[in-house]
């Protein structure tokens, strides 16, 4: 395999990755299981609502700048980084 | 001081700023008019996509109508922050090393066709224009509120203040306004809801406040809940939308954030790829700061709005119950004539409306706050108005001088003159907004949200297909985008506006009608599958795209080698 396709393998393995994760704390946690998750209670918190409200925000930012760190080292090991 | 000499001694002076900044940034090329010259610092560029981003519905509706939806309101925190990661992880990066100026350049140069082109050009200004007109509305209601001058007066202040920093500096001017704009707006969201944290919770933070106990020890949310089912509201943190629907204009909205043109056009000003990357982590994390505080400002303020006016006697409503009842966001019919204030769920004998805009704008003043923090509340909101509309009228500016003009009109124009062509259509496109701003077509705040259904029908998989499906083809895409915006508009006619069944009295009957139990609202996300299988039904059966495209593809799907922008 050429060098570019290795890149782009290893880019699309974390996208997969990355965006499981951004599917779970949103739609699976806020959505579909909310009602199940707001049985647990954490502080003043139901932890699905916490999640619909508060929880997937701080993990999308969280997943954007794991993506950045990702990126750039791949970028570095494939000396494909500008 | 009162709060009319500090209003507008803070709005006077972020406008003189504003000003200075676009003095001090004109652009001189059509590249920097229409990207800022791509030397835009990440941070940088992730405060201004931040402020481009939070328009006037964000800063004044949002923590409005999550107060009165609970749990539903959820929709739009996941909604318009989750649109990052995927531009983030799926566009921004791809797009920067394209290296064009616009969304139609994309379409039109990856699917080798000006029709293409021009279907993007069409989405891009209906997207942009629909938007802009709610903006220049939302600067005349903050003047005519704060500032008792008529609302024609504050849209025309508004439309000069754009048109100097817009016309004269382009994405440019732009940029480093927004900068200033989200200082100001965050600071001015922030104050007031630290404050009222404090009050209510004892904790600085409202993110904590938030899920904290009140002085009577029980926890809000919970108090809340209570007070909701004693007046026969739905629970607040339970919601009464179908999970169905939930889960679609969720999907609609992130689509959609991911899919709108002054928003991506935004990661086209950065140096390089990799800071494409990093300044959308950036702005997901300035707006993140506002869409958490959001919601913890709904639960404050509904709390505070019940306890203050519910079984209350008329004649002990506080001075700011009265003030806003003058303006016409509060009203109350004593319907049982025993001169107390009943609000409760059921219509027929809730005696009291409120205007969901009130829990922004009026929260300062039922909290006590000092008159400068409730002039700070008008300097933010018009922050984000201004920021977003100038953002929105690059988008227009740049589809007609470049797409249109340039690209398919007259493609031997100099770039002196394609600048001057620029700085006409913001102009016109300027004017345009401030003409709707004052005449408000009814539609526009229903069309506002569904403007997010029409750019993940259309945008976006034309554009996530054109980066990682390399045998994308020119007809499976058109074919696509146009199926796309046609069902979705379709959708939206037959169910928002009832036109195919006698009008807007015929909407909520057909409610039962609705395809999979799905609203007009999170259609966009039905109608975005439809399109993305179309795409590929179609791609299947055609001739795939010319090698060159296909060497496009390769190249932008690598971030080395991503130099300035070219023509």
């Amino acid at each position: 395999m050429k060098n570019a396709e290795k890149y782009w393998a290893e880019n699309l393995k974390y996208l997969t990755i990355l965006l499981s994760i951004w599917f779970l704390v949103s739609f699976v946690f806020g959505i579909l299981l909310v009602d199940q998750l707001n049985t647990i209670k954490i502080g003043g918190f139901k932890l699905g609502f916490w999640f619909a409200q508060q929880g997937a925000i701080y993990v999308f930012v969280i997943l954007i700048f794991v993506y950045v760190k990702l990126m750039n080292r791949l970028d570095k090991k494939y000396s494909l980084d500008s | 001081m009162d709060i009319q000499t500090w209003t507008w001694i803070l709005v006077g002076l972020s406008f003189s700023l504003y000003i200075g900044i676009a003095i001090w940034s004109r652009a001189s090329s059509t590249g920097e008019f229409y990207v800022a010259g791509k030397g835009v610092h990440p941070i940088a560029n992730g405060l201004a996509t931040a402020a481009d981003w939070m328009s006037a519905a964000s800063f004044i509706s949002m923590a409005g109508i999550i107060s009165f939806s609970g749990y539903d309101g959820s929709v739009y925190l996941m909604g318009w922050t989750g649109g990052y990661v995927l531009l983030a992880l799926l566009l921004a990066p791809y797009l920067r090393k394209f290296g064009k100026f616009t969304v139609p350049d994309f379409i039109g140069d990856r699917y080798y066709s000006n029709k293409a082109r021009v279907v993007a050009v069409f989405c891009a200004l209906i997207v942009s224009f629909t938007y802009v007109a709610g903006q220049m509305q939302g600067v005349g209601i903050v003047f005519s509120r704060f500032l008792e001058v008529d609302i024609t007066t504050g849209v025309l202040i508004g439309m000069v203040i754009v048109l100097f920093y817009a016309v004269l500096g382009g994405m440019k001017g732009i940029t480093y306004t927004q900068v200033a704009q989200y200082c100001v707006l965050i600071f001015a969201f922030m104050v007031p809801a630290i404050f009222i944290s404090i009050q209510m919770t004892g904790n600085p933070i409202p993110q904590l406040g938030f899920g904290s106990a009140g002085a009577d020890g029980i926890y809000l949310l919970d108090k809340l809940d209570g007070l909701h089912r004693d007046l026969g509201f739905h629970e607040y943190t339970l919601g009464s939308k179908s999970k169905i629907d939930v889960f679609a204009i969720t999907a609609a909205l992130m689509l959609g954030t991911a899919g709108l043109p002054h928003v991506i056009v935004r990661f086209f000003t950065v140096k390089k790829v990799s800071d494409a990357r990093k300044s959308a982590g950036w702005a997901l994390l300035f707006i993140a700061i506002l869409y958490t505080t959001a919601p913890a400002i709904a639960l404050f303020a509904r709390t505070n709005l019940i306890e203050t006016v519910s079984n209350v006697d008329y004649a002990d409503m506080p001075e700011w119950f009265t003030k806003w009842e003058t303006t016409g966001l509060i009203a109350f019919e004593d319907k049982n004539g025993d001169g107390v204030v009943q609000y409760v769920a059921d219509p027929q004998s809730n005696e009291l409306q409120v205007n969901r805009d009130i829990m922004v704008l009026a929260n300062p003043e039922i909290a006590n706050l000092p008159n400068w923090v409730i002039a700070l509340v008008a300097a933010g909101g018009l922050a984000a108005a201004l920021s977003t509309a100038a953002g929105l009228l690059l988008v227009i500016s740049s589809s007609v001088s470049h797409d249109i003009i340039k690209k398919i009109i007259h493609p031997k124009i100099s770039d002196k003159g394609e600048l001057v062509a620029a700085r006409i259509s913001a102009f016109v496109g300027v004017c345009i907004a401030g003409y709707f701003g004052i005449h408000p077509p009814g539609f526009v705040a229903a069309v506002v949200a569904l403007a997010f259904g029409l750019a993940a029908a259309s945008f976006f998989p034309a554009i996530v297909l054109g980066i990682f499906y390399k045998k994308m083809n020119r007809e499976g895409a058109i074919a696509g985008m146009v199926v796309g915006i046609v069902l979705m508009l379709f959708y939206m006619m037959k169910f928002k506006f009832g036109i195919f069944d006698g009008g807007k009295e015929a909407v909520a009957a057909l409610k039962a009608d609705w395809w999979f139990g799905i609203s007009p609202e999170g259609f966009g996300a039905i109608a975005m599958l439809v399109n993305f299988v179309v795409a590929l039904g179609i791609s299947t059966f055609t001739a795939p795209p010319p090698s060159e495209v296909q060497e496009l593809v390769e190249h932008i799907r690598i971030p080395s080698g991503a130099g300035m922008a070219t023509h």
